[in-house]
């Protein structure tokens, strides 16, 4: 697997909102590592936390309502889980940054894509003018956009979707972070587009060496982008395992879940199987697994206990079917 | 798209309530409104202030135009005044309380008029289109080029002053707002499914006027009237203070501060009283348009 | 951006045009102008005399067409007190008036949009609420009220400043912030809802990934975006500014076109009525357009098509 040096370890990572309706536990014991160099993918429906997950990370949760209560972040090797906003800033953008879902609303409307992408660099380097129009136009031509010189001084509006992303993109890179957050970077782009930006992506992977978090519901991204998978639901982790394990052998009922549900190509007669249920509300959390009301294996045990996540020889998986098997990774 | 969409799924899930029998509307509207002080306050303004209006001019312990020169200018708590009396030794308190009543017609009456013949004129523009959204929204523009006050204070100077007559000027003024209000919310609506189903199925325009677009109405006309009383009662008491509108002696909050300002010097009371009536309604209504505005339409931005 | 010139400049004229149409009619409400021109105790002989040598008994659309002819060329007939040129008493008092709504409005912004970036940012605090309860009742004061409140501390009990009138700075004081209270109100309102709404944008949050300091997302990033909107606001407001001037002219008696206007209104001298009527609605029209372009400018959406 080349480089075994984490750049990114969360432990037991505890995110709550707090509202008026009371405390709402988004991030519930998140365990998740990426090393250096590879490419994970944090998989799960909408409200599993992913999304709260990296935001935790990047130190960007809306101030007052959202809060890390428990757990830590380690980034190449420190701990940043209480970093104070300033030491925040200096990373951001720089050695860990982060691209979103929406390219049409992740720009400013009122200034050009040269001032917004000269930020970075006129934040976290010293360089000229001069020098930062220069890196800024060779980034963008190697992210494929022409007349890289004269978008630089047009406005967001004047672009397409996916030339945005191909910006924001970009932006992400320009100081060349070790670790790249993107969260469902191509959901919101028509399907040829996606391709085409998955596929930058990738090129810029393994040019850069770069290590990245790769957000998405998509199990066919997945199964092209990524080294290997961590499966979330209900706020925490239920599965972790290589990329072709996690496609061969999946473990958590969930997972396997996922995966039947994905319609193949192949067979167009019979239904679309799904999981029956929904994705609860992140204030019904129950007491045991917050799985067991859908799920097809379920235990008398799985109603009333959590249970911890099993290290297995192939990967680890939070199921009461496999508790036992090994030694027990965490006891929550 | 927002960052709070993430915030909102997180924090704000549907109410398990949804799950208990529905209870009747307006006693979520109560239940809500008692838990907003500021909209509660506001409601409760209106609430004196109606009363006042309506039953005041029962319970006033004078008459308000009996002029007493021997009693002229005493300070508030003499001699049974509670507010004191003005140049002509007039019970303040009493004239207030008959201000209020004033007041309360010119506002209801104005909201009511200029609501229903903007509210026309709004929906007949935005649905029918044409020449008459033409000639409308023309008319619209060329009223927009003239200041509220100033058109209103001209009309009235022309067609003559008076309770009538300043109401009149008031909704030759006011309709303007509700027409381009009306006339953008039709526009919006028509495009809706739901009215273009409707189109589709053949039932008649008047029907679909009727029946579904105006209904959609209420919740903006409602949120406008409540923005526009305070408009109107404070253009009414500043038309009056200079001279026209309500005249004296009819009591009214205006020409109250307007005979009030030349005694300013020496008898503080006449000018403060009437302005603070002017003040607390014009909070109230804000106050209660507020409250309002964010229950029954919590994605417009404040104005 | 040029065609919007052209466009905004064409519908300007078409309500200017219309509003010298509306003018005309106003003063007709009543059916006859005559009774208008003439003190209300004058005799029929007189009424009928006064209205051959107006002109108001011949056909409408003669009246009609020999106004707009007068008018579009700037006259309006001349005062029925003081003989001059109608219109022209009116521009002369048109520096005085500037100088107290621009004063105020000046006033106004520099006050509301600091205090409105503020609450924004410091949400539900203290400063905020205080915010909130102040601009709430900055919208309920009547402005004339107001003035008459300020001219009794300030100038009666503490004696600092004068009741009224005009001709200097000190004069400018106490009606310009009297005009400015309900728009700070306004503004500052305003203000802090918008900078609330830019500040949970996604491209608020891009900027931060990228490692900007907050201070620099509040003063340039949002304050940008929040300005936008501002100077539509400013647009919408500037027809109550001007009215409001009128009023705070009377009460301060400060010698612009409101305090005119009304003189001649109490007085019957329809014509510098209508000059003023009009001259006002010109002002306000060409001001309107004037910030309409500055928005297309500063706008990148509507200045690069």
């Amino acid at each position: 697997m080349g480089n075994r040096s984490p750049i990114l370890e969360v432990r037991q990572l505890q995110t709550h909102f707090r509202s008026g309706h009371g405390v709402v536990k988004a991030v519930n014991g998140v365990d998740l590592t990426v090393y250096a160099g590879e490419t994970v993918g944090l998989v799960g429906e909408s409200g599993c936390g992913k999304s709260v997950t990296s935001l935790s990370v990047m130190g960007l949760l809306p101030k007052p309502a959202a809060a890390i209560v428990g757990g830590t972040i380690h980034f190449a090797g420190r701990d940043i889980t209480h970093l104070p906003e300033k030491q925040m800033r200096k990373l951001r953008g720089n050695e860990m940054s982060m691209i979103f879902q929406e390219p049409m609303t992740s720009l400013n409307p009122v200034f050009t894509i040269g001032q917004q992408m000269a930020e970075p660099l006129r934040q976290h380097t010293s360089l000229t003018k001069r020098q930062i129009r220069e890196k800024m136009v060779e980034m963008l031509q190697s992210v494929g956009i022409p007349r890289a010189g004269q978008i630089i001084d047009e406005y967001p509006h004047q672009l397409s979707g996916g030339m945005r992303q191909r910006v924001m993109i970009s932006l992400a890179m320009l100081c060349q972070p070790k670790l790249l957050i993107a969260d469902e970077p191509t959901t919101a782009l028509d399907v040829t587009i996606q391709a085409q930006i998955l596929q930058l992506m990738k090129e810029i992977k393994q040019k850069q060496q770069m290590a990245m978090l790769l957000i998405t519901h998509d199990l066919g991204v997945v199964a092209e982008m990524c080294d290997r998978v961590v499966v979330m639901y209900g706020g925490q982790v239920v599965e972790s395992a290589e990329v072709r394990t996690i496609f061969d052998q999946p473990r958590h009922p969930y997972t396997q879940g996922l995966l039947a549900s994905m319609p193949n190509a192949n067979e167009r007669k019979g239904e679309l199987k799904s999981i029956p249920g929904s994705v609860p509300r992140p204030d019904e959390v129950g007491q045991g697994c917050t799985f067991a009301p859908r799920c097809s294996q379920a235990m008398e045990r799985c109603r009333h206990d959590r249970p911890p996540l099993v290290a297995l020889p192939r990967q680890s998986c939070r199921c009461w079917l496999y508790a036992g098997e090994e030694e027990v990774a965490h006891a929550t | 798209m927002n960052q709070s969409t993430l915030t909102e799924a997180a924090v704000n899930p549907r109410p398990a309530s949804l799950s208990r029998k529905r209870e009747p509307a307006w006693r979520t509207y109560m239940r809500r409104l008692v838990k907003s002080p500021t909209g509660l306050a506001g409601f409760l303004i209106i609430f004196v202030v109606v009363i006042l209006g309506i039953f005041g001019p029962w319970l006033a312990p004078y008459d308000p135009n009996q002029a007493e020169f021997a009693k002229k200018l005493l300070p508030p708590l003499t001699d049974g005044h509670l507010l004191g009396t003005d140049q002509l030794g007039r019970d303040i308190f009493s004239r207030l309380i008959h201000g209020t009543s004033v007041s309360l017609i010119i506002g209801s009456c104005t909201v009511l008029f200029a609501g229903l013949i903007g509210t026309i004129l709004g929906v007949v523009a935005g649905y029918f289109r044409g020449w008459a959204d033409i000639i409308i929204m023309r008319i619209v523009d060329v009223k927009l080029s003239f200041p509220f006050i100033l058109l209103v204070l001209v009309i009235n100077a022309v067609i003559g002053a008076g309770l009538q007559n300043i109401i009149i000027s008031l909704v030759f003024a006011g309709w303007i707002v509700y027409a381009r209000v009306v006339r953008s919310e039709v526009l919006a609506l028509r495009e809706k499914e739901f009215i273009l189903s409707c189109v589709a199925t053949g039932v008649p325009r008047w029907e679909i006027i009727v029946k579904h677009i105006v209904p959609n109405l209420f919740t903006p006309i409602i949120v406008l009237s409540s923005l526009q009383i305070a408009t109107y009662i404070i253009a009414e008491a500043s038309i009056s203070f200079l001279g026209f509108g309500v005249q004296p002696p009819q009591p009214a909050w205006g020409n109250m501060l307007s005979e009030g300002k030349d005694y300013i010097f020496s008898a503080w009371w006449l000018i403060t009283f009437p302005g603070v009536a002017i003040v607390m309604t014009a909070l109230g209504v804000n106050l209660f348009g507020d409250w309002l505005r964010d229950v029954l339409d919590p994605e417009l931005k404040g104005h | 951006m040029l065609d919007y010139v052209i466009k905004r400049t064409g519908q300007v004229v078409v309500v200017l045009f219309l509003a010298l149409t509306a003018v005309f009619f106003i003063i007709r409400l009543s059916g006859d102008p005559t009774a208008l021109f003439l003190p209300p105790d004058a005799s029929r002989e007189q009424l009928e005399q006064f209205r051959k040598q107006l002109g108001f008994d011949r056909p409408l659309h003669v009246q009609y067409t020999e106004f707009m002819t007068k008018a579009v060329q700037g006259d309006f007939g001349t005062s029925l007190r003081t003989r001059e040129d109608a219109l022209q008493m009116v521009i002369n008092r048109i520096p005085a008036t500037f100088q107290l709504a621009f004063t105020s409005l000046g006033l106004s912004l520099l006050i509301a949009i600091p205090i409105g970036i503020q609450s924004a940012y410091r949400r539900n605090t203290w400063f905020d609420q205080a915010g909130v309860a102040a601009t709430v009742l900055g919208q309920a004061l009547p402005s004339f009220w107001l003035g008459l409140i300020l001219i009794y501390l300030f100038a009666v009990q503490l004696q600092w400043l004068p009741t009224g009138g005009g001709g200097s700075l000190v004069h400018l004081i106490l009606p310009a912030l009297t005009l400015a209270a309900y728009s700070v109100a306004r503004f500052a309102r305003f203000t802090r809802s918008t900078m609330l709404d830019v500040l949970r944008k996604d491209y608020i949050r891009t900027a931060k990934a990228s490692g900007v300091p907050t201070y620099k997302i509040l003063s340039v990033y949002a304050l940008k975006n929040t300005l936008i909107p501002i100077i539509t606001l400013v647009a919408l407001d500037l027809g109550v500014l001007l009215g409001g001037a009128v009023i705070v002219e009377v009460v301060f008696s400060w010698p612009g076109m409101g305090r005119l206007l009304m003189q001649s209104l109490l007085n019957r001298d329809f014509p510098v009525v209508m000059a003023g009527v009009f001259l006002i609605a010109f002002i306000y029209a060409v001001i309107n357009f004037v910030v309409d372009l500055l928005y297309a400018y500063v706008n990148p959406q509507i200045r690069f098509k």
